[in-house]
């Protein structure tokens, strides 16, 4: 395993962007073994991350930038996206279970805490009208150590 | 990565399988097959056949929830059958567990909706 291996990529605020993301960072942490487990959890928080850049920050609006980062260092994975859309007033309210700033477009509100459960770590900056940053972390245990 | 919606009906039960990546680019697929069939065929209850469905984030338990509230408004029931256990992670963490009854085949969910009508 390589310390201090990182990947960026930046793309267009588009919907059918989300499963690119996700499959992207899949592949690159892929070099860490990890279970197929860890895996689906990886893809499914870094989908949660870009679909909140793309429904709230850019409000749907597909010419917006959104950047993704990995960098893997050691055994763990930090993983960031962020936007320079709207931004979050209330962060605090954003992470609540159920809480959705547009319920009219169906959401359930589980983006937050479906990330808080499945990484080690969650860091949120935002500023109104600036954008906002996601910074997840997680501990890769790979196949091998569970098998030694 | 996209998403295929199959629509069988048995009596007044539509039973919807999905098959491929259920996301925020995908859900409007669903919304609108499931809305489409609920609204103008004679359908009662719903069983959502999840075998096929690889990968569901926090946008596939906000479309399942809405038609699980416009089934139950009508009067009906939905159950999910054949559920992964990454999917089931999902819908355990959302608490829609408690709401919604889960079965292990679409054969045992029709079963379990021909007690109730």
């Amino acid at each position: 395993m390589s310390a201090g291996n990182f990947m960026k990529l930046s793309f267009a605020s588009r919907s059918e962007n989300e499963a690119f993301a996700r499959v992207a960072v899949a592949a690159f942490v892929t070099q860490m073994d990890p279970t197929l487990e860890l895996l689906n959890d990886i893809k499914t928080v870094v989908s949660e991350a870009v679909t909140n850049s793309i429904i709230h920050g850019y409000e749907n609006k597909p010419d917006g930038v959104v950047l993704l980062e990995a960098e893997i260092d050691g055994d763990t994975v930090t993983i960031t996206v962020a936007d320079e859309g709207r931004g979050i007033e209330d962060i605090d309210l954003a992470r609540q279970p159920l809480y959705t700033s547009r319920p009219e477009l169906e959401r359930s509100g589980m983006g937050f805490t479906i990330i808080e459960n499945f990484m080690d770590e969650l860091d949120v900056s935002s500023e109104p009208g600036k954008g906002t940053r996601l910074r997840m972390k997680k501990r890769i245990e790979s196949k091998k150590a569970l098998f030694n | 990565m996209s998403l295929q919606v199959e629509l069988e009906q048995h009596r007044n039960v539509l039973v919807v399988r999905l098959r491929g990546e259920l996301d925020h680019h995908t859900a409007d697929i669903v919304r609108f097959k499931m809305e489409d069939a609920i609204l103008r065929g004679r359908v009662e209850h719903v069983v959502l056949s999840l075998k096929d469905l690889q990968f569901m984030d926090s946008s596939g338990l906000g479309v399942i929830l809405g038609r699980y509230k416009l089934i139950k408004s009508r009067g009906g029931k939905m159950v999910v059958c054949d559920v992964h256990s990454g999917v089931k992670r999902l819908f355990e963490l959302s608490g829609l567990f408690k709401i919604i009854s889960f079965y292990e085949t679409e054969r045992s969910a029709l079963a379990g909706l021909e007690v109730v009508s």
